[in-house]
Parts: C-alpha cells; sequence; structure tokens
C-alpha cells in the first residue's frame, strides 16, 4: 500500500516541482507518439477508404492479413526495426538507430494496420448508406474517398484515437530501437520499464501516473476540438 | 448544348445473382416530359429507373443516351426514395454536386444558398442535413439533384414517406422543374399523383414494361385488363 501512496505522492512531486528531466521525457513521449500517429493516419485513413471502395480479386485475404496485423507483436516489429536500421541493415546508412526517428518508424509499422483496420470498418459503412448517392453524382473514386474521410471525420477520430492508445503505451519495440537512452530517446514507457527493473516502483508508479493522465488529457482535447459527442452533429 | 436526349432501351435486361429482376424492356423516352412509371410492389419500377440511370448493370440489351454513357451521368439526377443525407450542413450538402464539377468554395457556397432559397430552405442553411425532417431531407435531396440543372431527373417514389403538404409542396417544385424543361421520370404508388402530373405512363407488371401510354388515354381506357384492375385498385399480380 505505501508503494501506492508513494506513486501518487511522487507523481504529485514530479509535476509540481516541474522537474526538468521529466518533461523532458513528456515531450519526447509526445513528439514521438504524436509524429507516429499523424504518419500512420495519412497511410491507414485512405488505405481504409481504399479497402472499403474498391472491390478486387483477393480484397478478403488483404483485409484479413490487415485485421491480422493489428495484433502484431512490437517486440518482433523492434526486432525487424533494429535489424533494417542497424549498420548491416539495408537502412543503416541513414543512422536512424537509436535515435527518436526509429522509434517513430516502429510506432508507425505497429499502429498503421490498427488505424487502417478500424478506419476500414468505419468508411465500409459509410460507402454502404452513401453509395448510390454517389455513383448518381457521378464523383471519381477519389472523390468518393475524399468525400468518406471527410463525413466519416468524426468516426475516424475513433482509429487515430485508438492508434495514439496502442503507441503512447508502447514500450517493446521503442526500448529495442530507442535504447532507452537518458535525455535522448528515453520516454515515460522506456523510463517506467527501467525504474521499476530498479526497484523503485514509487518512482514507477508516479511516471505510470502521469503517463495515464496524458493519455487522458490528449483524448479529451482531441474529443474538444473534434467537437464530438455533441448534439446536432455527426 | 448537345442533347443526352432521347433515351432508347433496347432489349434491355437486369439480373441479380442469376434472377431477372426487369425485362427485357423496349423504351424511348423523348426530350420532354412527365413519364410517371407505376405498378405495384416488385414490379420493377426501381429497377426499371435504376436501370435508366445507370445505377443497376443492364445485364442483356442495351440503355443508350444520345451521348457516350459516362458524359450523359453528368446531366442526369436521381431523387431516391429514402433520401440520402450526407453527413454535412444543409448549406454544404447543396454544394456538393458542384464542388463535383469544379466549381469554387464560394461560387458555390453562394450558389447553394440561392438553390436553398428557391426551394424554401434557407432557413436551414447551416442545420446538419440528417436532423431535418422528412420533408426537408427529400425537398433537400430534390434541390441537390437539380442544382447542377440536370437535362433529366429520376424520381423513385418521392413522396412514398410524405404526408399531403410535403407532396403538395414536391409536386408544385416538380411543376416548376418540368415547366423549365427538365425531363422528368417518377414511378409512384399514388394513382391521384400519377394522374396530377404525368404526360405518359408506364405500367410496369412482374419485371415486364406491360403497358405504355398518353397518361389520359391510359387512364381512361387503359388497354390490358391487369392495368385496368390496376387502376381500379385491384389487387394485380
Amino acid at each position: 500500500m505505501s508503494d501506492y501512496a508513494g506513486g501518487f505522492w511522487a507523481a504529485w512531486k514530479l509535476i509540481f516541482t516541474l522537474d526538468p528531466d521529466l518533461y523532458e521525457i513528456i515531450f519526447l513521449s509526445l513528439q514521438v507518439t504524436v509524429s507516429a500517429v499523424i504518419i500512420a493516419s495519412i497511410i491507414g485513413l485512405p488505405m481504409g477508404a481504399w479497402l472499403a471502395v474498391n472491390r478486387f480479386k483477393f480484397r478478403r485475404y488483404v483485409i484479413a492479413v490487415l485485421n491480422a496485423l493489428m495484433g502484431l507483436p512490437p517486440v518482433v516489429v523492434g526486432l525487424f526495426v533494429y535489424m533494417a536500421l542497424s549498420r548491416a541493415g539495408p537502412l543503416g546508412g541513414f543512422g536512424l538507430l537509436f535515435s527518436p526517428a526509429a522509434m517513430i518508424i516502429a510506432q508507425v509499422i505497429i499502429i498503421t494496420p490498427l488505424i487502417a483496420s478500424i478506419s476500414h470498418q468505419t468508411i465500409r459503412d459509410l460507402w454502404a448508406e452513401y453509395h448510390d448517392l454517389l455513383i448518381s453524382m457521378n464523383a471519381t473514386r477519389a472523390q468518393r474517398i475524399k468525400a468518406l474521410l471527410w463525413d466519416g471525420k468524426r468516426a475516424l477520430l475513433t482509429a487515430t484515437l485508438a492508434g495514439f492508445g496502442r503507441a503512447i503505451g508502447e514500450v517493446g519495440a521503442i526500448m529495442i530501437v530507442g535504447g532507452n537512452i537518458e535525455h535522448a530517446t528515453r520516454v515515460l514507457t522506456t523510463a517506467i520499464a527501467l525504474e521499476t527493473g530498479k526497484g523503485n516502483f514509487a518512482f514507477a508508479m508516479g511516471l505510470g501516473l502521469v503517463l495515464i493522465t496524458m493519455a487522458v488529457i490528449v483524448n479529451l482535447l482531441i474529443h474538444i476540438v473534434g467537437k464530438t459527442e455533441r448534439a446536432s452533429t455527426w | 448544348m448537345v442533347s443526352i436526349l432521347p433515351l432508347k432501351l433496347i432489349e434491355a435486361s437486369a439480373h441479380m445473382r442469376g434472377k431477372k429482376l426487369v425485362g427485357p424492356v423496349n423504351l424511348t423516352l423523348a426530350p420532354t416530359g412527365f413519364t410517371m412509371v407505376i405498378g405495384p410492389n416488385g414490379a420493377g419500377k426501381t429497377t426499371l429507373l435504376r436501370l435508366m440511370h445507370g445505377l443497376q448493370r443492364c445485364s442483356k440489351g442495351q440503355v443508350a443516351w444520345a451521348l457516350p454513357a459516362k458524359q450523359a451521368r453528368d446531366k442526369q439526377g436521381f431523387v431516391f426514395q429514402s433520401p440520402i443525407m450526407m453527413r454535412r450542413k444543409v448549406i454544404d450538402s447543396l454544394a456538393y454536386p458542384l464542388h463535383l464539377r469544379g466549381v469554387g468554395k464560394t461560387a458555390a457556397r453562394e450558389r447553394a444558398a440561392e438553390c436553398a432559397r428557391n426551394f424554401g430552405l434557407s432557413e436551414l442553411l447551416e442545420s446538419w442535413a440528417p436532423m431535418l425532417s422528412g420533408g426537408e431531407k427529400q425537398k433537400l435531396s430534390l434541390a441537390r439533384a437539380l442544382i447542377t440543372a440536370p437535362e433529366i431527373l429520376f424520381l423513385d417514389e418521392p413522396c412514398a414517406n410524405l404526408d399531403g403538404r410535403a407532396t403538395r409542396e414536391i409536386e408544385s417544385i416538380l411543376r416548376q422543374v418540368q415547366a423549365r424543361g427538365t425531363r422528368l421520370v417518377m414511378s409512384t404508388h399514388d394513382m391521384g399523383q400519377a394522374k396530377r402530373l404525368a404526360n405518359d405512363v408506364i405500367f410496369m407488371l412482374n419485371g415486364k414494361l406491360h403497358e405504355q401510354a398518353d397518361s389520359e388515354k391510359f387512364f381512361n381506357a387503359p388497354v390490358t385488363p391487369e392495368a385496368k384492375a390496376f387502376i381500379n385498385g385491384d389487387i394485380v399480380e
């Protein structure tokens, strides 16, 4: 019980004493996660919409694989990205290993299938509703996808938030490709893992509470900016 | 401007999963007039309209416009029985068909506002389209289909879910639209409405064009016993 109380006290102290190390870690966590979510959304949202409006051979199998990739084990992704970015790997020349960029790459690979799959399901339902109208209006394929993404934007927020939730709490892959280097690649989750390993439970719990609070605040902000759950809007 | 009309259906049929829905239909739609498609449930009225508009694939025969089908589609409009409302404000819903044709945002919104005035939707411009009443939704559908000034407008039982007042408003709009030279093709269950609006009538039965005639002739002296029974309100199978 004292660990829990100590955790709250540690969290309180960390936040309100404006601990510079903590704010550096928070900033890097947000930087890595938000960058990954933006990149994954740019790839995943149109991919989901494209899959919803197009009929092609093996479409079912592509969707099944995409759904299966939602459960990609982060450690395995970390391993592949590590091998690709290490000096002997195909992308070794870029010198990205143990940098925030490597962590972003790993997170993008993990969350893109999640965002694409959820957006596919959302857009598929909207496409069933809009199909006749958009065909009747002679909208091109690109115009259809654009209309579906625009009109489904509030529902698609769920897809990006799911991606954010998975990325902000991810530890396995970014530990491998980032290396948890202090003042360079240490983020909240890797710091928690480190402090737990050191037996510093109260501090680890403090960081955990900060992580949870941060995730809730970001979600709330997105809902407020996106004007979701308000009467007379869709 | 080159017209897309007349429209010719030559031995046109529509199938779904091997089952024939409509056809074979031979039919010519002249460049002007108001054609009413009538018939019992399941007769193929909606499928015929969708076939003409291109929403239903023609599995046999031909649906031939005076212009290639892709160009012809831009000069057509379709109003669905259950209005499909985009998740947008009324003004944006109205402006959308113009965006698709490359009209700039400001110009499209100005034209949308003007169109809304003509349809009595001015006060609803900033309302969310899916939140409108049934009558307002159908008026918006009609306005959206007409904002691009189509040469021909297909209407699939547009008044089926409306009360008398809303039906009267829609009919009044349709008369004005016809007076401006738009070719109208509409399906209905309402014989009174068919008599009030139609220049000519297509009577569908079991997926086939059973009878086609001038409106007055059809209602006063139907040729087939089935058409006669249908006009009298009997059950026709």
